[in-house]
Order: C-alpha cells, then structure tokens, then sequence
C-alpha cells in the first residue's frame, strides 16, 4: 500500500472529525482506520492520539485488546476461520489447511504480496451451518476444503468478497442491505419473538401509559433477562429509573459471545423492528434518551441492513425528538408522554468478555473490554456515567410482545419460574440445527427430539460458560430454575471425546480473559495444563481434587462472570462424567510427578553441552 | 525411638530460605532439642543416613542436579515442604523461562557488558550439573505436601509450621506472618 505520511496525517484527521475528535468513539476510529490501512499502526496510533487529545497509551491499549485489530499489516482480504468446536467436528482444520496451502502461508500469517490474512476465531455465530468462515465481513458458510481454491481465486479476480454469494440465505438475509449467504434456520417459531407484529403499535401503546406502568407491567409479566443471567428485568428497570441524574441510557446486547449460540444473528436478521422498539420503550421507561445496540464484530454484515432500520424508524417519528407514533399510526397522543430518544450502533471488534454489561460499557466509552468493578453498578453508574440498564436482545423483543397482548397473556407462558419462550440455537451432532423458539419448562430430550439428534452423549447447556449435561438428565427442563441457557445448546454425539471439547473450552476462555485478575488470568491456565495432564495419561487421583479445589477458587476470586463461570467445562464434566477423568489417572505411591519428562527437560541442555547427563540416562 | 529427623535443602535459591531459619534466634535451641538434622547444609552431611520425618526444600529446580537432589528428598523423606516462593512456584530463577536457554547462556557467559570471558564458550564439562530447560517448582518434579510461602519465609512461620507438624498439634499462624504486601 503506498500511503504517505502526509495522506496518513490527512486520512486519520478525517476519521477522527467525522467521529467528532471525540474520545468516547475511539472504537469506531480504530476500526474505521483499521479497514483503511489493514492496520493500526504506531504512527496512525500517535496520530489519533493527538487528534482526540488522549495519551497513545490509551489508542493502543484498545487497539491491542481486540481481535479484529492490529498493529501489523494484515491483508486486504482477512480470512477468519472458526476454529470453535462446532467447526473443529465439521472440519475447520481441513479447512485451514486447505487454505494453507492455497496461499502458501500458514495460519496466522499474510502472503507476501500482501493480499491474504489467514486467521483462527472462535464462535462466529454461525454453528448450525458450519464448518463457516469471515472474509472481512462476508460470511461464508457450510465450507468444504475443496472451495479454497475456488473462493481465493474468485477473490483475487473480483477483489469483492461480495462476490462468492452465489445464493442469499432465507428471509431478510436476501435483503439488498445484507445480501448474504447466512440462512436463518428458524425451525420453530414462537409465539413470543418470531410472531406476527406490527410497527410502532406497542410503542403507542406504552406512551399511553405512564412509564411508571410500563414497568410495572414488564415485572407483572415476570420477564426475565435472557442474555444469560437471568436477572428480573422489571427490577434492573426499576433501579436505572430511580437512579440519579436526567440523563440515562440503555444499551442492547448484541455481542453474542457465547460459543453456539446465533440466536440474536436470527431475532436481529427478521425482527430488528421489535428489537428497536423494546429498545425505545425501555427509554421511555427508564428515561433514557439514549440508545445503543452493540453488535458483535462478527455480524457487522447485518450493519447496513440494521442502520437502514433505524433510518426508517426516524423518518415514521419513532425514533428522534419528540417521538409520537401518532404520525403514522393516527392514535390519539397525549403530547405529556412524547419523549427523545435515538438509538445509534456500536460496532464490537472480537472480543467475548464484551458481552460482559460492564465490559460492554467500558468498549461504547471506546475503551478495553474491561469489565468494570461494581458497585457502583451500571444501573447507577454506567455508560459515560450516566446511570444505564443493558439488556439482551432477546429480553427486548419479548418487552414489545408484553405491551402488546399484556402481562397476563405473558405470565401464561412457560413455567413457573420462567415466564414466556426461549429462542434456542441448537447446533452440533443432529440433523436440524437451527433456531427454535419454544416454551420454557421444555426438556432437553424434546429438544433432542425435535432437532432429530441420535446416540446423544451429552448436551452442553448455555456454552462453554454453562453445563455439560450427561445422558440421564435428559429429562430437565430448560428455565432458570433448572437448566439455564442464554440459547446455547451443543449436542455432542458418542463418537465425541468429551475431554477434548472441555479442554478447547478452557482455550477458550484463557485467549478471552481480560486478564485484570490473577483468578481468572493464571487459574484457567493451571487448570488446561492439569486437565492435560490428565488427557495424556500423566495425571494423578490427586490431580481430580486439584482440579475441583481450583476451579472452585477461580469460580470464588475471579472479579467478573467470565472468571466466574470459566470452570465450569471442568467443574461440570467432573461432576456428570467423573468415570472420564477416573479412567485416565493413576493413583501413585512414590511420590515422583510421571508428568516431569528428565530427557524432555535436558533435551535443549544436551545438545548446547554436546555431551549427555551424567546424572541421568536420558534418551 | 530417637527425635525426629529433619533434612534441609538449597536448589535453586539464594540460602535466605535457610538464612530464615537460622534467624530463629534462641528458639534454635530449642529446635536442635525437638529434632537431629540429617542431610543439610546445616550440618554439613551429603547423604541421607536416615529416613526423614520431615524435608524443607529451598529453591526450585535450575539444574540435574538440584531434580535429581529432590526426588533423592523424596525418597528420603515422610514429608516434603516447599519452603519459600521460589521451590512454590520458581521465584526470580524462573525469569529465564520466557527466553531460549542458548540465550540465556550467550547473555550470562559471552554478552553481558560486565563478561570477560577469554574462552569465548560458556562453561561445560562433566562437574557442571546441565540445566534444564527452564526451573521448574518442586511440585511439577515431586509430590510437595506443604507449601511454606514468603521470600523468605519469616522465622517464626517456620518454627510454626516445624513444631505443629513434628508435635501434631495444628497449626496456628496469625495473619501477620502469612500476609505479603
Ligand atoms: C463473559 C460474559 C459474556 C456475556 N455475553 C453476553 C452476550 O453476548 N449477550 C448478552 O445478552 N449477555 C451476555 N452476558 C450477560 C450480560 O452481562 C448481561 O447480564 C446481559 O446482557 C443482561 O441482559 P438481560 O438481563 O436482558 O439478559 C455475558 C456475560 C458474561 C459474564
Ligand atoms: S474474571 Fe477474567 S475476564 Fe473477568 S475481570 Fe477477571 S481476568 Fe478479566
Ligand atoms: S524464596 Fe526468596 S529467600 Fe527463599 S530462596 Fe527464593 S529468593 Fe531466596
Ligand atoms: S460458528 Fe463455529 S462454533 Fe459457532
């Protein structure tokens, strides 16, 4: 690429004003400068730096935190393959070699002419038509290893990723603003998210009432959050209105993380309407004139789609000043209850622990995901300060339907302590993956039913964070009280190694961590290297507490929900597939560790010396 | 039944370890009434004569020789503390583990702006114990059934942690002597 310094000077001064020189959107100029260059380099890191008046410190600590953001060049085309285990058992690795050797560099490199990336990422929210692939921002799904050759020359012909979408997916995924590949795979719709709904008319609804009401309905409705945690939505409401201050926010999670789960890719691709508009009626309750959807890096091919949505929503008066449905919808309005409020897109940059609500914040301050200490919590104390309530995408949806048939109608769904239906993403070893909306109380034996699974070993229950779910308890019911899930559900077959899903999921979380905490940072570590220990035969029946006591400690001291739950692949699998782990390990007696290698560890020692130890027989 | 036996170990740490343990004080008297030092740099005696009670190991593993010296502790010995950080989990010798040992040696031996060193090779020959290829914490060579925090640990955590354990009564250290910042 041949910028010089002077158009650099030029292009980032550009960037950095269209954003306002404002430090708060440093997310959006370094990813805006990022897909200019191919990188963020030291100079353009100076460069903004000064232009929005912060220290280089901070433009690089955001610019080495996320995934999709570098300091070295990458190519013009960046080939992400998923490498999340989903992937790993339709072939990813196939997958990257076959790429590999297209391009005649190895994963994590750029050719030198300076065109191809070739990357791993984890989940990439497309497991039900996997082994998939980003390049930039296409998707490209259900690959084989024989269309690398075809999908790099099509490529280096076109120079338009655009151009390997021979066929636009179901739905809105045929939309011109999307135009993708990605199929949404609804196989079951609800009566709840993937319902008949009409624009606007749940938001005239609930400006006829008091924001007061509004609340009061969506915790008479028992709705609770559907992100992951569960937490009762009315109240987290309730908190963000009687905090202090006249301006607040609410921001919608979009940054759907959690491995296996792509059910708000379906709920953002076909309802994005209801999603805007549980967003808008949550401002009204709150009193928030702020609104922010923070949408994954990975689904940045729904941004065009989504902006135009919102332009939409402007132009009928449901978003923007004074916002009166009436407009459109010729219902009578009491001018009292007309309010601001305007929803902009906060675009992620790979980065899991930003589904953390404190960690997202942190990011749409345009900052490292860090999740923040609490208290102070964000319903007191959150974006830009202001006190702020985040919500799941789904948990929105279901506030549209709430005000539209009522909270009776809502509350007669579902069980008992879990109120309404769950969209699931169901993927791995069936024959129909895909998105189901269905009533919570549901077993998972019903859902193993419905998506045609067989020889089911075991289920795991909300991502890696969740549970893994052995064979007899196939009879619990997905709700809060028993079996939690944000959507995700991975069913993995008895051809699967259990241990090996559970040591990729520690991966996982060790490439996640933030790092902020010692807990989370080195204890996920401690525990890989034990469980694989364990896998390659040297570990100890002493090494099974060890496990169980630190992942109890990680799960104890770590300061946020990643650290909180990243144990519980271990901690899970040993409490329903103990028989696994007893298989593999040896009790000892001479107290000698079988997984210290004498030969392994003098190997380097041996060869610099040219002589053998004397004290050992090495090999 | 004679006292209990105790042996003492400096791998690859600097003796302040055992500088600790010195600074007992008077209670050294006492100590040297409860127990009869075997193997130790204390005493001076290089090999075990006796099976062991108890093995305070100092240090983590640099070298063949200080693992080699370990499991010999092991074998030895009922019960085995990792006395100070660096037999827990490597202490500052673990620096070197992040860097290549040819590096390593090219920098101690041959770069480093205070070297002379004629021969322009870093030492070798069969005196010189080989090192590994990083200093490994005692546990990841041999079982450990204490770990005695602290660089070093203080006195009185080890003169604690000595007597509860030979007279099995439980161990009671206040917060002070297991608090580090
Ligand atoms: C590591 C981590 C990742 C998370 N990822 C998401 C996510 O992708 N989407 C989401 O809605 N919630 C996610 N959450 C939960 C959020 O912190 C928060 O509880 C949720 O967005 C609140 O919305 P709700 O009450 O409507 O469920 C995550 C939590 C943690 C600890
Ligand atoms: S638990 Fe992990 S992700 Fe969370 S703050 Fe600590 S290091 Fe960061
Ligand atoms: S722990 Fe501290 S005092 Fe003990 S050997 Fe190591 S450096 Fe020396
Ligand atoms: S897209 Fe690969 S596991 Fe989800």
């Amino acid at each position: 690429m041949t910028t010089t310094p002077k158009d650099l000077k030029k292009e980032i001064a550009d960037i950095c004003k269209a954003c306002g020189n404002d430090r708060s959107r440093l997310m959006d100029i370094v990813r805006d400068v990022q897909e200019k260059f191919g990188c963020v380099s030291d100079e353009a890191i100076n460069l903004i730096a000064s232009e929005v008046s912060v220290h280089r410190v901070e433009v690089e600590s955001v610019v080495s935190f996320y995934a999709f953001l570098s300091k070295d060049q990458k190519g013009n085309f960046v080939i992400r393959v998923c490498d999340d285990i989903i992937d790993r058992q339709a072939g990813s690795d196939s997958i990257i070699s076959a790429f590999e050797k297209e391009l005649g560099i190895n994963c994590g490199e750029t050719t030198a002419d300076g065109k191809f990336t070739l990357e791993k990422t984890p989940c990439i929210g497309m497991c039900d038509q996997a082994p998939a692939i980003m390049i930039n921002d296409e998707i490209v799904t259900n690959l084989t290893a024989d269309k690398a050759g075809q999908i790099i020359s099509t490529l280096k012909e076109s120079g338009d990723p655009k151009k390997l979408v021979a066929e636009p997916g179901d739905g809105n995924n045929g939309n011109p603003l999307v135009n993708s590949m990605v199929m949404n795979n609804i196989h079951q719709k609800g009566e709840i998210v993937f319902s008949e709904y009409v624009s606007g008319a749940a938001l005239k609804e609930a400006l006829s009432s008091s924001p007061k009401e509004v609340i009061r309905n969506v915790k008479a409705a028992s709705l609770r959050g559907r992100g992951g945690a569960g937490f009762p939505t009315g109240m987290k409401w309730d908190f963000t209105r009687a905090a202090e201050g006249d301006k607040k926010a609410i921001i919608c999670n979009a940054d759907e993380g959690e491995p296996g789960t792509f059910k708000d890719r379906a709920i953002l691709t076909e309802c994005p309407d209801m999603v805007f508009e549980g967003m808008t009626i949550a401002g009204y309750a709150i009193g928030a004139d702020t609104g922010i959807l923070y949408l994954r890096g990975e689904y940045a091919y729904l941004r065009k789609f989504l902006e135009e949505k919102l332009a939409k929503r402007r132009e009928n008066g449901l978003l923007g000043k004074n916002i009166s449905p009436k407009k459109r919808l010729g219902g009578l309005l009491k001018s009292k209850s007309a309010f601001d409020f305007d929803i902009r897109i906060q675009m992620g940059a790979g980065a899991y622990v930003c589904g953390e609500e404190t960690a997202l914040i942190s990011s749409c301050e345009g900052s490292r995901g860090d999740p923040k200490t609490r208290p102070p919590f964000p319903a007191q104390k959150g974006y830009l300060g202001l006190p702020t309530c985040v919500n799941n995408v789904e948990t929105l949806a279901c506030v549209v339907k709430i005000i539209e048939k009522g909270a009776a109608w809502f509350a007669a769904r579902g069980s008992a302590g879990s109120k309404g239906t769950k969209v699931l993403s169901i993927s791995g070893d069936c024959e129909k993956p895909g998105v189901y909306e269905l009533p919570f109380g549901t077993t998972v034996s019903e859902v193993l039913e419905k998506t045609g699974a067989k020889d089911t070993a075991a289920v795991q229950m909300g991502g890696p964070s969740g549970t893994l779910v052995a064979a007899n308890d196939f009879g619990r019911k997905i709700c809060y009280d028993d079996l939690a899930t944000g959507g995700s559900i991975m069913v993995f077959s008895r051809d699967r190694n259990l241990l090996e899903v559970v040591d990729y999921f520690m991966e996982f979380f060790i490439e996640e961590s933030c790092g902020y905490c010692t807990p989370c940072r080195v204890g996920n570590v401690l525990l890989k290297d034990t469980l694989e220990k364990i896998i390659n035969g040297k570990g100890l029946t002493t090494d099974i507490s060890n496990l169980e006591s630190l992942g109890k400690t990680v799960k104890l001291a770590s300061r946020c929900g990643l650290g909180q739950t990243s144990a519980n692949p271990i901690l899970t699998s040993l409490q329903n597939f103990r028989t696994l782990y007893e298989n593999l390990v040896k009790t000892d007696e001479t107290g000698m560790n079988p997984s210290f290698d004498i030969s392994k560890a003098l190997k380097d020692s041996e060869k610099i010396a040219e002589r053998k130890s004397v004290v050992y027989t090495t090999e | 039944m004679g006292k209990p036996k105790v042996a003492t170990a400096s791998l690859a740490g600097c003796f302040g370890c055992h500088m600790s343990l010195l600074d007992i004080d008077d209670k050294i008297l006492k100590l040297v009434e409860l127990v009869e030092f075997n193997k130790s740099p204390v005493d001076d005696i290089k090999k075990f004569t006796e099976r062991c009670a108890v093995g305070l190991i100092e240090g983590g593993c640099a070298n063949e020789e200080n693992a080699h010296n370990l499991q010999d502790f092991r074998r030895n010995c009922d019960i085995l503390i990792s006395v100070g950080d660096c037999a827990i989990m490597g202490g500052i010798p673990a620096m070197r583990n992040g860097i290549p040992l040819q590096e390593c040696l090219q920098k101690a031996y041959l770069e480093g702006p205070t070297i002379y060193n004629p021969t322009g090779k870093a030492p070798n020959g069969p005196d010189i114990p080989l090192l590994l290829d990083k200093v490994y914490p005692c546990s990841e060579i041999v079982k450990m059934d204490y770990h005695l925090p602290g660089c070093p640990p203080p006195a009185e955590t080890l003169w604690q942690a000595l007597v509860a354990l030979l007279t099995d009564k439980p161990l009671d250290l206040p917060y002070e002597l297991i608090k580090y910042d």
